[in-house]
């Protein structure tokens, strides 16, 4: 067999390097910034960096950009050795890195301007949406180039997990960026409402599974034997747990709505898959961990190794919880409250965080041909980021645990024993504490940004690293008995079909149900479409990001239907483009904001949306005086309407001519409405849209009772 | 227009019992080879290594080769 002397590319992982680095820096004091904002709500400076906007780019950035540039760089690296060969194309990998970078910048851009579907991690604008698939295309099409052309015949098992989570990615975001656009930049969902809110969690929990889950998983295959210098525990493991893991995640989305008005063989099927999910997630683990079997004295002076062992363990303890949060009685008292925030970034700080330092300290020496700066400073690194997760995620467990406990407290006269608002000045001194948690965390990550600095000043980049190795032969004569399978291991584009097969599996089988059985759906006759008035403010409502603090979904609880009224029934959301159930309860939900003991004044809701803690003391909602200022955007009715009628909304034939006519008529009633209270507003500002909203809300269900 | 969704569900559901053959033949320990990859990934570096330790003894950075 001849020898071939080739190079590997080692400038396009510098690159992604040096952007996981800069993202993971911006990604996080965005992150804090928003928590700060929590505990010093007068840190809402401008419309632009109000919570509701800033939240969705703390969660984009970090998964997107910094996991993300923190994948690529992995796969960059791994991939061409493992395939030995050198990526596919050059050109390729700087359109990808380039491509993606021009995403993340845009991102940035669009989100603090309030330009946003409204949909948790996938809130990007459609051009966007547009952009991530053609580089995500570019991605695989470099990935499966560089695996056709390698010359090893075996596929190692990292590669499987890269493989799985380019296929899935891909179908997830085509499914979930299903949109119809009515300008150049804004689109409504196809989906309405509780459909919305299945393909919104299949989605939400597979970008879990296949962005921050999958492709670490590959890097943890790769990048933890490497610098343990061992192999991994059990490879036949590894085998095991890795098709199990595609196949059972893709089932559990449903897990994030329980007690919602998702059906309920819906919601029981994602339980049983979250829970058997905790084997094919406890394999990796395990295989992560006994890979340091009788090398633990290594774990306690080499300090990559430390970091990888707690990014394993924080993996363990999160696909522990994760299971038992599926759980219904759980899910009924950590929902909608912290406790969720701790889980996920028990998995965000701990598993992608740590293992991705780790995998820096790594792999930038050996890139540019040196050692590593100081290793007391990564030291103190590990220690600031270890103590920083558990500064955050334990006051978050207590919040939770206690605001959860608090909002089911009923008196012995059978009254709710708390307001909402006592729960939330309650929460002040927990949300504190974790921003000290997080403001650590972030050190370490300075910190490791300056030695990794002096590590690449100290050395030089070897752009191309040389390496050899025989060519594949080209054909495979199969050997006598071998088995039938050994034939799609071998062939990747036959494995990328297989496990797009896999994952479609799950996906298809619980939508597909819900779209077509009507009955899932039940019809209720008094469920309106919404006013063009109401259509404005509740788009006003999606651009501030509202959901990020408030629900619209009541679960059956004796202690959700005494504090907001009847509990939600899936038919009062058909007319939802994009669903704004939300999932978390910074404030109070708002299905029924609009009717019974909740109802209030058009008068109050002006003034709380001006100054919100004038109407109630230690309120931590930003003030939306701005809405008195800018006026409703007419000039987009006609096409919201157009749009509308195109996903089924029933508006009567032509009633985009004449929306606006109803539109003013109906602001001018509620601007003379303010008017009789004292409060002088022109009809054509956005805050009457926003209280015409919030007024409608839950009103379908009262009148029918009525 | 719905009823692709089903047909591409069956579809889907025939090529599951076809995996469901692959994971059965995959438990029954018949993978011939499942430990050799593991130690193989560990070898493709040490050439490229030694490049690079005596690239840095060449053209020592400020603190390359330091004691750390």
């Amino acid at each position: 067999m001849q020898v071939e002397k080739f190079e590997y590319d080692n400038r396009i992982v510098k690159n992604f390097a040096y952007a996981t680095m800069l993202w993971a820096s911006v990604g996080m004091l965005a992150g804090l910034w928003v928590s700060l904002e929590l505990v010093f709500p007068s840190l809402n400076i401008t419309q632009y960096a109000s919570f509701g906007r800033l939240r969705p780019l703390h969660t984009n950035a970090v998964i997107f950009a910094f996991v993300g540039n923190g994948i690529f760089m992995g796969v960059y690296y791994s991939l061409q050795r493992l395939c030995k060969a050198r990526m596919f194309s050059d050109t390729l990998s700087k359109i990808h890195f380039w491509g993606w970078q021009l995403i993340i910048v845009a991102a940035a851009i669009t989100l603090p301007l309030g330009l946003t579907q409204g949909a948790e991690y996938a809130e990007l604008i459609w051009p966007i949406d547009v952009a991530i698939t053609i580089i995500w295309v570019v991605f695989g099409w470099n990935m499966f180039g560089t695996i056709i052309k390698r010359r090893e015949k075996h596929l190692y098992v990292a590669i499987w997990f890269y493989i799985a989570t380019f296929v899935t990615v891909a179908v997830l975001h085509i499914v979930r960026s299903g949109e119809l656009p009515y300008t150049w930049l804004k689109s409504y969902s196809f989906y309405a409402g509780v459909q919305d809110a299945l393909v919104q969690w299949w989605y939400g929990h597979n970008a879990v599974a296949f962005f921050l889950t999958t492709p670490y998983l590959g890097l943890m295959y790769y990048f933890l034997p490497k610098a343990a210098n061992r192999p991994v525990y059990s490879y036949r493991l590894s085998i095991i747990h890795f098709w199990a893991l595609i196949f059972l995640y893709i089932w559990a989305g449903p897990h994030h709505l329980l007690y919602t008005a998702l059906p309920n063989w819906a919601q029981s099927l994602g339980v049983v898959f979250s829970v058997m999910l905790i084997f094919p997630s406890w394999g990796g683990m395990i295989n992560g961990l006994l890979t340091l079997r009788g090398a633990w004295d290594r774990v306690r002076d080499d300090v990559i190794l430390k970091f990888m062992v707690v990014a394993v363990t924080a993996y363990g303890m999160a696909t522990f919880e994760g299971p038992m949060l599926s759980l219904k009685s759980v899910s009924a008292i950590s929902h909608y409250t912290d406790w969720i925030i701790a889980h996920v970034h028990i998995g965000a700080l701990g598993w992608n965080g740590m293992l991705t330092f780790g995998i820096l300290y790594w792999l930038m020496p050996r890139i540019f041909g040196t050692n590593l700066y100081s290793k007391k400073l990564a030291n103190n690194h590990f220690w600031l980021g270890t103590l920083g997760m558990i500064f955050y995620a334990v006051p978050m467990y207590w919040a939770g645990f206690t605001q959860s406990s608090m909002w089911k407290q009923f008196t012995e006269a059978g009254q709710l024993k708390y307001t909402f608002l006592e729960t939330v000045t309650y929460m002040k001194p927990f949300y504190a504490m974790r921003s000290f948690g997080g403001t650590l965390y972030i050190l370490g990550v300075l910190i490791m940004v300056y030695n990794l600095y002096k590590t690449v000043k100290s050395g030089k980049l070897i752009a191309n690293e040389p390496a050899e190795a025989p060519a594949l032969a080209r054909e495979y004569v199969a050997h006598k008995g071998e088995h039938w399978h050994r034939w799609v291991e071998r062939r990747p584009v036959q494995m990328m079909i297989l496990s797009l097969i896999v994952v479609l599996i799950g996906g298809v089988i619980e939508i597909v149900p819900t779209f077509l059985i009507k009955s899932n759906v039940p019809t209720i006759s008094s469920v309106k479409p919404y006013t063009p008035l109401e259509l404005q403010g509740r788009d006003i409502y999606v651009r501030e990001g509202c959901y990020t603090c408030h629900s619209q979904m009541i679960r059956p609880f004796r202690s959700e239907t005494e504090r907001y009224g009847e509990y939600s029934k899936a038919g009062e959301f058909i007319y939802d483009h994009p669903f704004q159930w939300g999932s978390k309860r910074i404030g109070p939900d708002l299905a029924r904001e609009g009717t019974g003991n909740l109802k209030k004044s058009d008068g109050w809701h002006f003034r709380h949306f001006r100054e919100p803690s004038s109407m109630s003391e230690g309120s931590v909602m930003p003030s939306y005086a701005f809405l008195m200022d800018e006026e409703i955007d007419t000039s987009e009715t006609g096409p919201k309407i157009r749009a509308m009628m195109k996903l089924g909304v029933p508006y009567d034939k032509s009633f985009d001519l004449i929306a606006n006519k109803l539109l003013m008529q109906q602001a001018t009633s509620i601007s003379n409405n303010l008017a009789t209270d004292s409060i002088r507003i022109p009809a054509n500002r956005e805050v009457i849209a926003l209280i015409a909203y919030i007024q409608r809300m839950g009103k379908d269900i009262t009148t029918s009772n009525n | 227009m719905a009823a692709i969704f089903i047909l591409i569900g069956i579809s889907i559901m025939i090529a599951g019992t076809f995996l469901i053959g692959f994971l059965w033949s995959v438990f029954s320990g018949q993978y011939d080879d499942d430990y050799t990859p593991s130690v193989r990934m560990l070898f493709d570096n040490n050439l490229n290594e030694s490049i690079n330790i005596k690239k840095s003894l060449k053209q020592p950075g400020k603190n390359a080769g330091r004691k750390i």
